[in-house]
């Protein structure tokens, strides 16, 4: 079984990266002075984006991997840079709709390089101008950093985009699951469980006959658009990879979190005994306040949307997490209709008819709120209705013909790209970034300085908001009593568990290419005996008491993670001989024994000088000669004829431990 | 342990589908149906069989799809009788399933006058019971039992169940169809290790031909018929048929450029039309691929039926509810319609007995009395829809032979023909079948395993290659060893991995396996090694023989290795090279070892009589283990 724990953790870094918001483009400036200054948008070069990917990807052995898990369409932007890799053979697995959006994001992106190199021209060789270290060593430091990384070693790890035939076969090698559906990669059987973060996000399970290992993406427990994060269907499991990221980008205190980390009333290190007052108890907290929260900060960017317009500038908001999109637009062509604002709302991209339709088909991937739609005969989301109103319109791009016909302003648009560098966002961007009345709405991920830098001076309102993006630190704990792992990993940059504090787990930290090697909770596997096989078992009692034993034979099956052993087409001998013997035979005994089945034997010294020194041996003449050499470690039977051979066999046997 | 299933429904019979499974102390109602044929207390399952406390003596519901005899009695029972357990259903079938039991309830009540069975209220209630299922979740529904849904392609949301607890295992298919039609692909199910797979048996000794030659048919009759400026009523269920039929005349009308408009009775089939269209994932591959650029659920041609439009000249196709002219709409535009010969009236597949789509399937009747006052001049046309989302007999068998269980009940079908398809069942698929009426368990034993912790050292033992090179004479086993000496022995491999390992008892720890190299350290002993050893003289008078034969100028001083030479030649014959070694000094046959004895006191050297005497004696010292003893003996014999 190659896909041990320390696989996975090999797995992991490359798992977390993907699941990150994965490293765009950043764009790289060139310095004409040595002084540092304020960058300005001549700093910027102006080409191509290229791309990184996980780092030193390069110098993977991707053969070797044998499983892909993907848990996010997000987390799957960088994966054709994997799957086109010469040798690459492994297993993807990926929830039915995370392969579905990924898809689209992906061809949304190869579709907007087809634009932009409309732009700056054709690609440059596979070494652009930019990369020539004269060029490099120009650039201001924070983004040589970039660059370079901030070792130095990472230029090596950028990237041209992948083609379309890249992403169409990338695909194609992936295997598609349902919410929960078993899926079986040799011994393991390997699950998806949602978690939360956005529609077909998910978290796995991995249950081999050596043990179950829960893998923890970004996860959110009470979601407005995609299905709870099913946390409840983590536990069971002996080990845990903790891989949310997103404590990274949280605003909060961390260290007042870290303080909260333990409340007094409720210990980390007992809850096994008050397993059900605990439970419920985490349960409550898991569950309070993540989606008010989340709801007052859509209110908050509706109110504001609704301002822009009512004086007559216009919305922007290139955000990329779908569900987000999805709630906004609910959200504000609600308060358009409460302000009786009459504003047309665009989506632009390539991809928008095919993402909103999709999105309207997947109510096994929905908050329960949204599958009641669905039972009530409602469209899942509002996007429907509002295309049927008129009130959304949804072209593929900005040249499109209709939307010229229809086009009005003040308008709410939402469109890629949220880097600012790609999509029709540039365009609207340098359409209305000197309009005062106008407002940018970006995530809070985003480096705004530095994206703005070529739209500037900006006279347009810029809005920046954290959207939660994963469990907040302390709901870890309350998480970890109801999964009642025993052991967990988390990322190295997680030290929350103060280690004078004994738990009711191990915890081991993991980070970026280094692999981690987890004891195995299990040395042993599980064997399931069909029950059949027992009616050929020939129990024998040891000597030794309290333990009995017998020979098994049988066709082993690995089927669903197990091992299991039937009797198929296996011949069971009738006839058991003792194949193992152990304990030394006591020569008085043997020669009883060989007189009770009719042999007579007489008991002498070896012959001195031969081989067979410190050697007994008992001679037989009756029935026929034989003779019977035993030393302490082996006793060897010599016998002209081959029933008295066996029947000296069985008698030693008999004096001997054996099976 | 066994597993026993108690059949409340659909036993012998088409109708009220409710069978009672108990696995290892776990009980799953599969199905809770109603009889559309009877109106007193036989049309509902008879729960009080179940036993005294529902919640207590089921442990889940599970419900396969949307069709009333499957689902009809499921808020009776769960509100009127008052199992509060958990029911799984898929999505669409939770979605979809209210519009059934509401039109059912409409129709019974509001039109045929009768008492109620449960109200709108009962419905909602219950259907909040409900938990939905995604196909292919594997759901947990609580600590031993699982249960898990298949593709069954019969309407949408009709899943086949897999039901587990511990190591016993079951299906419970429900109405499949082994065809995609054209808004839905055909049943799809793992290869299953399983005890019991309970199927539908509809058709169970039809065979269907091709759909296409028979949609082409229905195609016609309505085309010919509007063409004539005749009316075509299609009675039908709200769901699954009226969708798909729609989906065929939208694609015909789409094809043959036609006008004339198609209706859908007011609001229920509409409705069902968003549904359909938010659930198209459960729908055929083809209708899915397209769906983002044209949902194959908006119908263009299809516009809402109004009341007044009935007698509106002009031709139509109206899709009307209920599916059997049982009452309702459908019975209001029959009338209407019936009369005049340009019209055309198609029946679905089946009807209960007793209905109006029953007396128009069973012959060409001219009249019908609706009751002692009303009656019907039936001068329209009558086309029977013969294409059914069932399974054929075919496609049972199909199932039957890959899932491979080791028993098959019959239930959802009529008698005498499920006897036939039992029969083809055990005599040729050689697996028991059963087909019990109403009422009646059969029991039937289940596997089981027991848990060992299996060793490493056993578990790569039983991953190690067992080649077996065999030639074709050695296997003959009856001795009948081709005597032609050119005879070119073929060389066989085979690779039978044989699991062997030592299971060990002791008190009060979980059993093992182990290899049976591992056991002496385990126990904390040393091994003994019990071998065999015996220096037997050559008889050179047999080799000999061979050497005239071979090459007739070697002498009695032949050296000894030559006489190991010709001994191998020998064996050669007898054993494939690939059990054959020959190392020079020693031949070696797995265990088995032989060289020729050099010492003059071979300790392994009988002295029988007979053999002293020959003082130049050759001397063949062999040793072997226990597991070739056979083999030994057979060499010696040749030496």
């Amino acid at each position: 079984m190659k896909f041990k724990a320390s696989s996975l953790d090999e797995e992991d870094p490359k798992c977390s990266n993907r699941s990150g918001p994965f490293d765009l483009e950043e764009p790289l400036v060139r310095k004409r002075k040595k002084v540092e200054r304020p960058l300005d948008a001549n700093d910027l070069i102006y080409a191509e984006p290229w791309y990184k990917t996980v780092k030193n990807l390069h110098l993977w052995n991707t053969s070797f991997i044998d499983v892909v898990l993907i848990s996010s369409p997000m987390g799957m932007l960088g994966l054709p840079f994997l799957t086109r890799i010469k040798g690459f053979s492994a297993k993807i697995y990926v929830t039915e709709a995370t392969a579905r959006l990924g898809q689209l994001m992906m061809e949304d992106l190869v579709s907007m390089h087809m634009e932009i190199r409309q732009l700056f021209g054709p690609q440059e060789s596979c070494f652009p101008h930019w990369m020539k270290w004269e060029e490099l060593k120009l650039l201001p430091c924070s983004l040589r950093d970039v660059a370079l990384g901030k070792d130095g070693g990472e230029l090596g790890g950028w990237m041209p985009l992948y083609s379309a035939a890249d992403v169409k076969d990338c695909l194609q090698k992936v295997q598609r699951l349902k919410y929960a559906e078993e899926t079986c990669y040799s011994a393991l059987i390997i699950k998806a469980f949602s978690s939360g973060l956005d529609i077909g996000t998910c978290n796995w399970t991995i249950n081999g006959p050596k043990g179950r290992i829960a893998f923890i993406s970004s996860s959110i427990f009470v979601s407005a658009h995609a299905m709870n994060f099913d946390y409840i269907g983590l536990q069971g499991n002996d080990t845990i990879i903790y891989s949310d990221f997103s404590f990274l980008n949280a605003t909060e205190d961390i260290e007042k979190d870290h303080n909260n980390f333990f409340p007094t009333t409720h210990d980390f290190s007992c809850p096994r005994n008050a397993e059900n007052d605990g439970q419920e108890l985490a349960k409550s907290l898991l569950h309070v306040d993540d989606n008010m929260e989340e709801t007052q900060k859509l209110a908050f960017l509706s109110s504001h949307v609704i301002d822009s317009v009512k004086v007559g500038g216009s919305v922007l908001i290139p955000i990329s997490r779908l569900g987000i999109v999805l709630q906004l637009l609910e959200q504000i062509s609600a308060s358009l209709d409460v302000s009786a604002l009459k504003v047309p709302i665009y989506i632009i991209s390539s991809v928008a008819e095919e993402l909103l339709a999709f999105t309207n088909i997947i109510p096994e991937w929905l908050c329960k709120q949204r599958q009641e739609k669905l039972f009530s005969g409602q469209p899942l989301f509002g996007h429907v209705e509002l295309i049927n109103e008129e009130k959304l319109h949804v072209f593929p791009a900005i040249h499109s013909p209709k939307l010229l016909m229809n086009w009005q302003e003040p308008c709410i648009v939402f469109c890629p790209h949220w880097s600012l560098r790609l999509g029709p966002a540039v365009h609207f961007l340098q359409r209305w970034c000197g309009d005062q009345n106008s407002l940018l709405i970006l995530e809070n991920e985003l480096d705004v300085e530095l994206a703005l830098l070529p739209f500037k001076p900006m006279a347009m309102k810029v809005l920046q908001c954290s959207f939660l993006s994963g469990i907040r630190l302390q709901k870890v704990q309350p998480l970890l009593n109801i999964l009642q792992p025993k052991v967990v990993l988390f990322p190295k940059e997680l030290k929350l568990i103060n280690s004078s504090k004994s738990t009711a787990f191990s915890i081991f930290h993991y980070c970026i290419d280094e692999t981690l090697h987890i004891p195995s909770l299990k040395d042993k596997s599980e064997l399931e005996i069909a029950t059949d096989l027992t009616f050929h078992f020939d129990w024998r009692n040891l000597k030794q008491g309290n333990i009995s034993m017998t020979r098994l034979k049988g066709e082993l099956l690995r089927e669903h993670g197990k091992l299991r052993l039937i009797s198929g087409n296996v011949q069971q001998s009738s006839e058991i001989r003792q194949l193992v013997h152990w304990g030394s035979p006591d020569l008085e005994r043997l020669l009883t024994v060989l007189s009770s089945r009719g042999i007579k034997g007489t008991l002498r010294k070896a012959i001195s000088g031969s081989e067979s020194e410190n050697a007994s041996v008992v001679l037989v003449n009756d029935p026929s000669q034989a003779l019977i050499e035993v030393k302490e470690m082996n006793t060897v039977i010599t016998a002209t004829d081959e029933n008295l051979a066996s029947i000296i066999f069985e008698a030693i046997g008999s004096i001997l431990d054996g099976i | 342990m066994a597993i026993d299933s108690l059949v409340l429904g659909a036993g012998q019979e088409v109708g009220k589908s409710c069978v009672i499974v108990t696995i290892n102390g776990k009980r799953i109602m599969f199905d809770c149906g109603m009889h559309m044929g009877h109106l007193d207390h036989r049309r509902y399952p008879d729960f009080s069989l179940i036993g005294p406390n529902f919640d207590q003596s089921l442990t889940c519901i599970v419900i396969t799809h949307f069709h009333l005899d499957h689902i009809g009695a499921l808020p009776y029972f769960t509100e009127v009788c008052g199992y509060s357990g958990p029911i799984y259903m898929t999505y669409p079938t939770k979605a979809l399933a209210p519009l059934m039991l509401e039109d059912y309830r409409k129709v019974m009540v509001e039109r045929r006058g009768e008492e109620e069975q449960f109200t709108s209220e009962h419905i909602v209630e219950c259907m909040k019971k409900v938990i939905p299922v995604d196909l292919k979740q594997t759901v947990q529904v609580d600590k031993d039992l699982q249960i898990r849904a298949y593709y069954a392609g019969h309407v949408l949301g009709a899943a086949m169940i897999y039901a587990k607890v511990g190591d016993a295992a079951m299906v419970y298919t429900g109405d499949y169809n082994m065809t995609p039609d054209r808004h839905l692909g055909a049943a799809q199910i793992d290869r299953l290790n399983l005890d019991l797979v309970i199927t539908e048996s509809t058709y169970a000794t039809t065979i269907r031909d091709s759909k296409y030659a028979r949609e082409r048919e229905f195609l016609r009759a309505v085309h010919t018929c509007v063409a004539g400026g005749g009316k075509v009523l299609i009675p039908s269920f709200a769901l699954g048929r009226a969708q798909e039929l729609c989906i065929l005349l939208e694609d015909y009308w789409g094809r043959m450029n036609l006008k004339v408009p198609i209706y859908f009775s007011a609001g229920l089939t509409r409705q069902a039309n968003m549904y359909y269209k938010m659930l198209i994932s459960w729908t055929s591959q083809k209708v899915k691929e397209t769906h983002s650029t044209h949902n194959a659920f908006d119908f263009k041609n299809v516009h809402k039926f109004d009341r007044s439009m009935i007698d509106a000249p002009g031709p139509c196709v109206l899709f009307a509810t209920p599916g059997m002219i049982s009452g309702g709409f459908s019975l209001e535009v029959f009338k209407h319609w019936a009369p005049s010969e340009t019209n055309l009236v198609t029946m679905p597949g089946y009807c209960v007995a007793g209905t109006i789509g029953h007396k128009l399937m069973s012959g060409k009747p001219t009249k019908i009395d609706l009751d002692k006052d009303t009656r019907i001049d039936v001068r329209c046309q009558i086309h029977q829809l013969t294409f059914s989302p069932h399974t054929d007999a075919k496609g049972i068998m199909d199932l039957v032979k890959f899932l491979s269980p080791k028993h098959v009940i019959l239930v959802h079908g009529e008698k005498p023909r499920m006897a036939t398809l039992k029969g083809r069942i055990q005599s040729e698929l050689g697996i028991p079948c059963y087909y019990p009426a109403n009422n009646e368990t059969v029991s039937i034993p289940s596997t089981h395993y027991a848990t060992a912790v299996a060793s490493d050292a056993f578990v790569r033992s039983c991953s190690n290659p067992n080649f077996k090179f065999s030639t074709s004479s050695w296997e003959d086993e009856h001795g009948s060893t081709s005597r032609n000496k050119n005879f070119i022995p073929r060389l066989q491999v085979t690779d039978d991995r044989v699991a062997q390992g030592i299971l060990v008892m002791e008190k009060n720890k979980k059993a093992k396996v182990v290899h049976q190299d591992e056991l002496p350290l385990m126990l904390g002993e040393e091994k003994h090694q019990v071998k065999f050893a015996y220096c037997c003289p050559a008889h050179i008078g047999n080799l000999q023989e061979n050497q005239e034969t071979e090459s007739s100028g070697l002498s009695l001083s032949s050296t000894n290795d030559d006489l190991l030479q010709l001994l191998s030649a020998k064996l050669a014959n007898e054993f494939s090279e690939g059990s054959l070694h020959d190392f020079g000094e020693h031949l070696q046959v797995e265990s088995f070892h032989v060289s020729i004895c050099l010492k003059e006191n071979c300790p392994y050297r009988l002295r029988d009589v007979g053999v002293e005497e020959k003082s130049e004696a050759v001397f063949f010292c062999c040793s072997w283990e226990v597991e070739d003893e056979k083999l030994a003996w057979k060499i010696i014999s040749m030496c």
